[in-house]
């Protein structure tokens, strides 16, 4: 996967950077929003990443600019500003995802990681299937190994989220965010509560387990064979 | 006419006036005087006292001087219209004798030819009085009368003139004026009949008179009450100038004076001290912030630190390092959290223009955060009610008031849940209602755990502040202060009552104004 991460911290820059090339990524750089569009319109790219500050010309008017010539590269944009107007603004200015400093890397790779899927993807199937596990969206079943799981509107969602990201790391705060429309941290981590019981109702009494909590990172629904 | 020049408001026209002995206003009131007056307002300690072009500059005292010009108009014109109509009724007066005069006269004549006229007149003009009687021939010969003298030509236009003339009995070189019509007989005789107008004058004269009086009074009175007006108005708004230069000077303690008499400038006064009261607030509560923050930020920041150096003092081998560091990303998550938390407060806690507010149904939210936590209760053994059917609509930050519920909910498991379950009878159980009052929202979270002792209900919502019983918990000490600040920003209140046992926290909001469309799912 191709990135370019347009910011002007140097030094968050080249982290960025270093961690998306460790986990097998390649990553270019620029310091401006002139220089970041000049090479996003060169060379073809995955995913952009978008500081909302930027020299030059800043981030917004950056991905206004791609829009209307035709560059439709799913963008992320990176922000100190975390307030709801602020993320209405971003998305509505052309962005696809949010996310607001300070993050975690692994939160980073997690959202571009999904955005870069999300053409081509699987947002069109109407049934999706890990396993054997299978999610009709339309009838909105869900069955395991021919047998039908009883879940809650909620739960079906839940799921429907991680299959459709099937194989990549989703976040919590994505799963907040995507799921249930919450912007905000509880207190208390109550989305691993709504995890587990949805991994009692797909996983329990089977011996492969679907549903996965990778550490420090997130969930996974993954086929491990 | 002079009486429109008096009614033009001067401050010179209280100067004219007193020279002509009206005015009795005790100070003096030359221009030089207004000059040095004027001047005063220039001293750099003068704000202490009340200038006279300060007064003079004031709004009291230009409506004054606006109404006062007004009214001198008024008073002018009516007492002009008075006057001149006055003059008219006499006029007619005289017109109407000297017509009734003549007419008897000719009869006379009529009757008993030039003789007996001659007779008539003479014994006529004798009489003392205002009335004038001449009799001349047709080239001007007088024959009988008590006209000395007249203007020239007066006995040749016949009709009605106003004339200078001189009585027979008077002194050569007197003049006085009258209205008379001369009349000519036949036989070519001529007769003149007329009236002294002294008596219109005078009565004119007094008219006018007392008009000057009274407008020259009501100029003064006028100005004497603008300025009283202007230095009471005057003197309030510079205390008020005062009050508002020592908190600009940095103490936000001041208050402006509010007289008690419920009048513009006390509602003016009495709303800059609510504003006042409200920066003040803000100020502490900005105060409080950097303090906490710098107490509170500073804790973890030392233990992080420590635990690096530790590390890297003691550290054998790769795994020491590996867990020291997994340890470090986890403190700064967790002074993340506590920092967007503080962030959020203080976004919260300012307000105004830079939050987006819209309409929204609380019984929405209220459903959203019960079914948001509903596994976490029931993995905990708390049982979660949730009643809010109805719709209920709300003006607001839809996120704030999920996020303050959610605070609200997120203590009530943990405290209903922390309770020492032997103790008590019932099973943890918390309810969370959305109900309208009047033109109120509360939402409503009542648990049965341990509860918050009255002594301790203001406390808990200041930053920070967790009680000792429930150190040992995770959490910031935020919650409460979040919740808090979110009802102040929507002008509503956080309650916290005693549900006997447990705790029973109300989220006061305003109801939106207008009815929510049923939702239809």
């Amino acid at each position: 996967m191709r990135i370019l991460i347009v910011e002007d911290d140097r030094d968050a820059a080249d982290y960025i950077a270093r961690a998306f090339r460790e986990v097998g990524h390649m990553a270019d750089q620029a310091a401006d929003g002139e220089e970041g569009l000049a090479l996003a319109l060169e060379r073809e790219y995955d995913v952009l990443i978008v500081d909302r500050m930027l020299p030059k010309r800043d981030g917004l008017s950056l991905i206004g600019e791609l829009r209307n010539k035709d560059v439709h590269t799913p963008i992320l944009i990176l922000s100190a500003l975390g307030q709801v107007d602020d993320r209405v603004k971003g998305l509505r200015a052309g962005g696809d995802d949010y996310l607001t400093k300070p993050y975690s890397f692994s939160e980073l790779l997690a959202r571009v990681e999904v955005l870069a899927r999300r053409r081509g993807g699987r947002g069109e199937e109407t049934v999706y299937r890990v396993g054997d596990l299978e999610l009709d969206r339309l009838s909105h079943r869900v069955s395991r190994g021919g047998s039908e799981i009883d879940l809650q509107p909620r739960e079906f969602r839940l799921l429907e989220y991680l299959m459709k990201h099937a194989g990549q790391v989703v976040t919590r705060t994505m799963l907040l965010e995507n799921v249930w429309d919450y912007h905000f941290d509880p207190q208390t981590n109550v989305i691993d509560v709504h995890i587990s019981r949805l991994r009692s109702k797909i996983d329990k009494g089977f011996s492969q387990p679907l549903l996965h909590t990778i550490r420090g990172a997130g969930y996974m629904v993954r086929d491990a064979k | 006419m002079t009486q429109n020049e008096l009614a033009i408001p001067r401050v010179g026209g209280v100067d004219e006036a007193s020279k002509s002995g009206v005015a009795t206003v005790a100070t003096p009131t030359g221009t030089a005087f207004l000059r040095r007056l004027r001047n005063r307002i220039r001293w750099p300690q003068g704000r202490r006292a009340i200038g006279f072009g300060k007064l003079l500059r004031t709004t009291a005292f230009k409506l004054t001087l606006v109404y006062l010009t007004v009214f001198a108009l008024f008073a002018a014109s009516l007492l002009g219209y008075f006057a001149f109509n006055t003059r008219r009724l006499v006029t007619e007066q005289i017109t109407r004798t000297v017509n009734a005069e003549i007419t008897g006269l000719t009869e006379q004549y009529n009757t008993g030819g030039i003789r007996r006229l001659v007779f008539v007149v003479d014994a006529r003009a004798r009489r003392p009085g205002s009335s004038l009687y001449l009799v001349t021939t047709f080239n001007g010969e007088g024959l009988a009368g008590n006209v000395g003298s007249l203007a020239e030509g007066v006995m040749n236009t016949p009709g009605w003139t106003e004339t200078a003339y001189r009585r027979l009995d008077d002194p050569e070189g007197t003049e006085h004026h009258a209205l008379v019509r001369v009349f000519q007989l036949p036989g070519g005789f001529r007769l003149l009949v007329g009236r002294d107008l002294e008596e219109r004058e005078r009565l004119f004269d007094i008219i006018s008179a007392a008009g000057q009086w009274s407008v020259a009074v009501v100029i003064v009175l006028g100005l004497a009450g603008g300025f009283f007006v202007a230095r009471r108005v005057l003197a309030r708004v510079d205390a008020m100038t005062d009050t508002t230069r020592t908190i600009m000077a940095g103490d936000l303690s001041g208050r402006l004076p509010v007289a008690g008499s419920d009048d513009e400038l006390d509602r003016l006064a009495v709303n800059l001290n609510e504003m006042l009261e409200r920066i003040e607030a803000l100020m502490r509560g900005f105060k409080e912030v950097s303090d906490n923050i710098a107490h509170d930020l500073k804790t973890p920041l030392t233990r992080l630190r420590n635990r690096a150096e530790e590390a890297l003092r003691m550290g054998k081998q790769d795994s020491d390092y590996r867990a020291a560091l997994e340890g470090t990303i986890e403190e700064s998550d967790e002074l993340i959290r506590t920092f967007n938390a503080l962030l959020m407060i203080a976004r919260a806690e300012s307000g105004g223009a830079s939050t987006h507010m819209g309409e929204f149904d609380a019984a929405d939210i209220v459903r959203g955060v019960g079914e948001l936590y509903d596994p976490l209760a029931d993995e905990k053994g708390v049982a979660l009610r949730i009643d809010a059917a109805e719709a209920m609509p709300l003006r607001g930050n839809r996120e704030l008031v999920t996020q303050a519920l959610a605070n609200l909910v997120d203590n009530a498991i943990k405290y209903a849940a922390w309770h020492d379950v032997g103790a008590r009878e019932a099973p943890p159980s918390i309810t969370v209602t959305a109900r309208s009052e009047g033109d109120q929202v509360l939402l409503t979270v009542v648990d049965n755990g341990p509860g918050i002792a009255q002594a301790d209900r203001g406390r808990v919502v200041e930053r920070f502040v967790r009680l000792e019983a429930s150190r040992s918990e995770p959490g910031s000490g935020l919650g409460l202060s979040l919740v808090s600040a979110v009802a102040h920003l929507h002008g509503g209140e956080l309650r916290l009552e005693d549900n006997a046992p447990g705790l029973r926290a109300v989220l006061v909001l305003p109801r939106a104004g207008r009815q929510l469309p049923t939702p239809t799912d």
